[in-house]
């Protein structure tokens, strides 16, 4: 019997018990959650907030999840340090819990820069959890005027959750276009202006300097008022525990192919983490759910004492707004840095797709992302370019671009 | 665990398969009524590689990467089966984005949609694989199964 | 010439409340009759080019499809037909001979129509075929006249080459290259399942087929074409081809355009080449000219399979089928004028030749009476359309049965009768891989083994019904069949009574 901590309790935990489950039916598991919740899908507080979704579906797990998994959660309780000598973690209710081996899902939090006057501003709120969106929705009236800092996928997100129960949006952002973590100029201009016909405005290049109450003073000069501040500028990996410890840190918690930190049996999976991109060929914080699930069971996995990579880590996101959907994955090298990109533009879309070194690296589509996961998987799978019909790889995803032999073998046997 | 296999040998590209699949998936028990002038959303995709066609539909991976990358929750295995959850789903497309296959589609509504081998709708058995007059659609077991 | 004299022969009838544009029929149909209005999301039919083939009817998922003979008509006329009229037309048009394909679809007489088959009542008891055991299977080759014995009393046991069937039915000769790979895959397969036999045509014998060679008879034309050693080797038996109901007197033509790929590889000549079958066998001009060949043959098989001669059923045929019945060969197979064909010219195939139970009787009956029947096994062949017609061609004297348009109705054909097209819609009679693939050979066996199970339990029934459990004890078994409606004539060459007699 063996004993099990996980510091976190998001989708990164979730799948580091059911990697746990795996192999080790019978060991005990803590679970150790600041928040007071069962584990939920923190994407969907937008959508909760649009009507899409409610608070009991978002809900990652079934209402028995901890039970059937046999987990001990500690609610409402934070780790403040480790020991990793004699294997302990002491709780900020300065009680201490043992473990044999411990995974670090300690996920991410907002960063908010220290704007003058940030303080004199009443109604101001992150855009994270449950708990933040629980008190954002009581703030909001017919007449509320919203200025959202950051224009990236949380902020934006927010805006198309909130949009129907609001008199007006403003979105600024200190980068010049949307979502610029993710899109070039162009490809941003399109879902600015695709979001602009929802009446959302934006104020790009431009960043507030000071605060008063209900007005943000913009370093162009600009006032923009607005009776509800959302800040949504930016995460950054919570590796504050680890690092105190000694452990190895970048930007995350670094970790290997087998989510093992620099401490012996801890490891660490999701938002905290800075793993390997393949498409990149080095390591990258990737703060998406799909890769904390993987991260996280990965992690479970080898805990348990199996021998288990997650080796093709890659970014990748899907975000859509009001119908309009984009999708990226993957590096975007371009022709200084020995790349190569195909483009191909129609009334409501645009595909680029990076390749370098004969492999596919990035992708970027909007409007017609179907089937998208079969370039995903290129990407991921590092298949040789000359291995496929490029022509039909550069046309539309779809398994024409194999070679028939190769298709044979991919469609016709257990997967 | 019984899947569905597409022989693109005796494929002869006449889509019934996606049409079959909408209707079973449609609820209604006439054809004509369920798909004449209302898009259809089939769960399963005939590709078209010059003459030759095959269909491609969910292949119920045993580590199903949609599954792990939902993130609402709404896919979920059930005895070897990916199945969607339509309520939970919430449309952000993740799962298209994941997909090797590219089996996985937008249907009405938004939410996705993917093959369930219809096992809870009216047809009972893979309605592709019943209707395809060619048998280039197969329903049955392969390889090494858990 | 700006005037089309050629009105469409059918009518395509889309119910619009049933059709659902999934475009299956625009998508089946090689001769392009159907296509989308994608605009108004309607579907619409170019009828001038429907053959009325059906696929799309069957296809059609929501049966919105139906094809109707068009009732615009000339003026009726009962001795210029339509039909006659049109043909006139198209000669006046195109200048050239016309074709057509599968069997004369005249209205001539059919004899098995006017033949009842006998049942027994109180006297004799008719045999109930699930009690007891019954027996189809039948044995084709010379059989001797008399039983002999050695110097120590032992019997002679030994017999010339013998084919054994399962039942009294065989499929006959379908070249490949006339009809698909997928559809001699089928018939090879079921053929081999059933324990009966096909037959290769003059297409010689493609490579993947030679592991059903126990069940295959490969055939030798006056093209030769596809014959070499191991072909000869290959087979069960070697069916020397002199003539074919559809044609009689004439030769075969595939045209250069089919000669593609394995068909020319498997008939041995380059491709593109046209495979020209000449009327006659240039090096037979005499029954010794054929006793010549047919020995040849034996002799490249060292006598150990039987030769078969197939002639059409032609006015004397009882004369020739005594001479090949001196020739050495083993059996003799006769086609009647109601044989199909994968390409005929019309005036042939509509007039020359004879009905095949006339010249099954006559032919019987003239090897009885010259005391030469055990040397030779009749097969016969020309429209057997049913476990009904075996039953009768048999008591009229048959060994066995070849049929061939009844297995590629079995296999999907509608009897369009445009084989000669090469775009047939069953992938049956083309070469076109798009078409092709469309016969799977898993579903053509099946439906093949099916349709020959279904014949088998039948003729067990009216075997059982004459009190007749063996087919042997049926074969040229006059006194179970009787006719209706026939002349004095017509039964005196049959050799049967009228009904009531």
């Amino acid at each position: 019997m063996k004993s099990y901590v996980i510091i976190g309790n998001g989708v990164a935990a979730a799948g580091c018990i059911e990697g746990i489950r795996n192999t080790d039916k019978v060991s005990k598991i803590t679970v150790i959650s600041a928040e007071e919740h069962p584990v939920y899908s923190r994407p969907l507080i937008s959508y909760y907030l649009e009507g899409k979704t409610t608070l009991e579906n978002m809900n990652y797990r079934s209402e028995s999840f901890y039970k059937d998994n046999k987990c001990d959660v500690i609610y409402g309780r934070k780790a403040v340090s480790i020991n990793d000598k004699s294997k302990s973690i002491t709780l900020d209710d300065e009680t201490t819990v043992a473990y044999d081996s411990l995974c670090m899902a300690t996920g991410s939090s907002p960063f908010v820069p220290p704007f003058d006057g940030l303080d004199r501003v009443e109604n101001k709120f992150c855009f994270m959890t449950i708990d933040d969106t629980l008190s954002l929705e009581k703030a909001l009236t017919k007449d509320s005027r919203v200025l959202i800092v950051g224009a990236g996928l949380i902020g934006l997100k927010c805006a198309e959750g909130i949009l129907g129960r609001v008199a007006k949006i403003t979105v600024c952002d200190l980068a010049n276009r949307v979502l610029s973590s993710i899109l070039d100029e162009e490809c941003a201009l399109v879902m600015q202006k695709h979001l602009e016909k929802h009446n959302i405005e934006f104020v790009l290049g431009d960043t507030a300097v000071r605060f008063d109450k209900n007005t943000a003073e913009m370093k162009s000069g600009r006032n923009i008022d607005f009776d509800i501040l959302v800040l949504a500028v930016g995460v950054r990996a919570n590796t504050e525990l680890f690092k105190n410890l000694g452990g190895d840190t970048n930007r995350g918690i670094l970790i290997n192919d087998s989510m093992e930190t620099s401490v012996p049996y801890i490891y660490a999976a999701g938002d905290c983490t800075e793993g390997n991109d393949i498409s990149l060929g080095d390591k990258r914080v990737l703060a998406i759910l799909p890769n904390a699930y993987m991260q996280g069971y990965c992690a479970g996995q080898n805990m348990a004492g199996e021998k288990a990579e997650f080796g093709n880590a890659i970014p990748m996101n899907s975000i859509g707004f009001f119908g309009l959907h984009a999708m990226t994955a993957g590096s975007y090298f371009d022709e200084s840095s020995g790349g190569e990109l195909f483009e191909e533009k129609t009334d409501n879309g645009i595909k680029r797709l990076y390749t370098k070194d004969g492999l596919l690296t990035g992708y970027i589509l909007i409007g017609d992302v179907a089937r998208a996961g079969i370039y995903t998987s290129l990407i991921r799978e590092k298949t040789p370019l000359e291995s496929i019909n490029i022509d039909k790889l550069y046309k539309n995803p779809s398994f024409a671009m194999f070679f028939s032999e190769i298709r044979r073998k991919k469609l016709g046997g257990v997967i | 665990m019984k899947r569905v296999y597409a022989e693109e040998k005796w494929c002869i590209g006449c889509h019934l398969c996606e049409y079959n699949c909408a209707f079973a998936n449609s609820g209604e028990s006439d054809m004509a009524k369920a798909l004449k002038n209302k898009p259809v959303f089939p769960r399963i995709t005939v590709e078209e590689d010059n003459k030759i066609t095959y269909a491609l539909s969910c292949r119920h991976c045993d580590d199903p990467i949609c599954v792990k990358s939902c993130i609402s929750g709404a896919l979920s295995v059930q005895n070897g089966v990916i199945r969607i959850d339509k309520d939970k789903c919430i449309g952000c497309l993740t799962c298209i984005l994941v997909c090797p296959y590219g089996a996985v589609s937008q249907g009405k509504n938004g939410v996705v949609q993917k093959c369930e081998l219809c096992l809870e709708n009216s047809c009972g058995e893979p309605a592709c694989v019943k209707g395809c007059p060619n048998r280039a659609l197969v329903y049955e077991e392969r390889g090494d199964d858990k | 010439m700006s005037v089309e004299y050629i009105y469409p022969e059918f009518e395509v009838i889309r119910n619009e409340n049933r059709c659902i544009c999934c475009r299956v029929c625009e998508r089946q149909c090689a001769n392009e009759v159907h296509r989308c209005d994608a605009d108004n999301n309607l579907m619409l039919s170019d009828e001038s080019k429907c053959v009325n083939c059906q696929r799309c009817v069957s296809l059609c998922p929501t049966h919105a499809l139906k094809i109707i003979k068009s009732d615009c008509a000339l003026r009726e006329n009962a001795n210029w037909q339509n039909d006659t009229i049109k043909e006139i037309y198209k000669q006046a048009s195109s200048g050239g001979v016309l074709l057509s394909s599968m069997g004369n679809p005249k209205s001539f007489p059919v004899y098995w129509d006017k033949i009842l088959i006998n049942a027994s009542q109180v006297t004799n008891p008719p045999i109930d075929p699930l009690r007891e055991p019954m027996e189809t299977k039948v044995f084709l080759g010379k059989k001797p006249d008399k039983i002999e014995r050695d110097d120590n009393g032992n019997l002679k046991c030994e017999l010339p080459p013998q084919l054994e069937l399962s039942m009294p039915v065989m499929f006959s000769a379908m070249s490949y290259g006339s009809i698909s790979y997928n559809a001699h895959a089928s018939l090879a397969r079921a053929s081999k399942e059933l324990g009966i036999l096909y037959n290769t045509g003059e297409g010689g014998l493609h490579e993947d087929f030679y592991c059903y060679g126990e069940n295959t008879i490969v055939q030798v034309a006056s093209g030769r074409f596809g014959v070499h050693k191991d072909y000869l080797e290959a087979g069960a038996a070697v069916e020397i081809k002199m003539g074919q109901g559809a044609k009689p007197g004439i030769g075969g033509h595939l045209p250069g355009a089919k000669i593609v790929g394995d068909v020319s590889r498997t008939r041995m000549i380059p491709e593109g080449s046209d495979a020209i079958s000449p009327a006659p066998h240039h090096d037979i001009y005499s029954i010794e000219d054929l006793r010549q060949l047919v020995f040849s043959l034996k002799e490249a098989t060292e006598y150990k399979k039987p030769v078969i001669v197939k002639v059409a059923a032609v006015h004397n045929i009882a004369a020739i089928a005594s001479g090949i019945a001196r020739s050495g060969a083993d059996i003799i197979a006769i086609d009647g004028f109601r044989g199909g064909t994968g390409a005929a010219p019309t005036r042939i195939r509509d007039n020359v030749g004879i009905p095949i139970e006339l010249a099954l009787a006559s032919v019987d009956q003239r090897l009885r009476d010259e005391g030469i029947r055990n040397n030779v096994s009749l097969v016969v062949g020309g429209s057997i359309r049913s476990a009904s017609d075996v039953i009768k061609a048999v008591a009229l004297g048959a060994d066995a049965c070849y049929i061939a348009t009844a297995a590629l109705l079995a296999l999907g054909c509608h009897l369009c009768r445009t084989c000669q097209s090469g775009k047939c819609n069953w992938g049956i009679a083309t070469q076109n891989p798009d078409l092709v693939k469309r016969l799977n050979p898993d579903i053509g066996s099946q439906r093949l083994i099916n349709l020959m199970t279904a014949w088998n339990h039948e003729i067990k029934e009216l075997m059982g019904g004459m009190g007749i459990n063996s087919i042997e004890a049926l074969r040229g078994n006059r006194l179970m069949l009787r006719g209706v409606g026939l002349t004095g004539k017509e039964l005196e060459i049959l050799g049967i009574s009228h009904a009531g007699e």
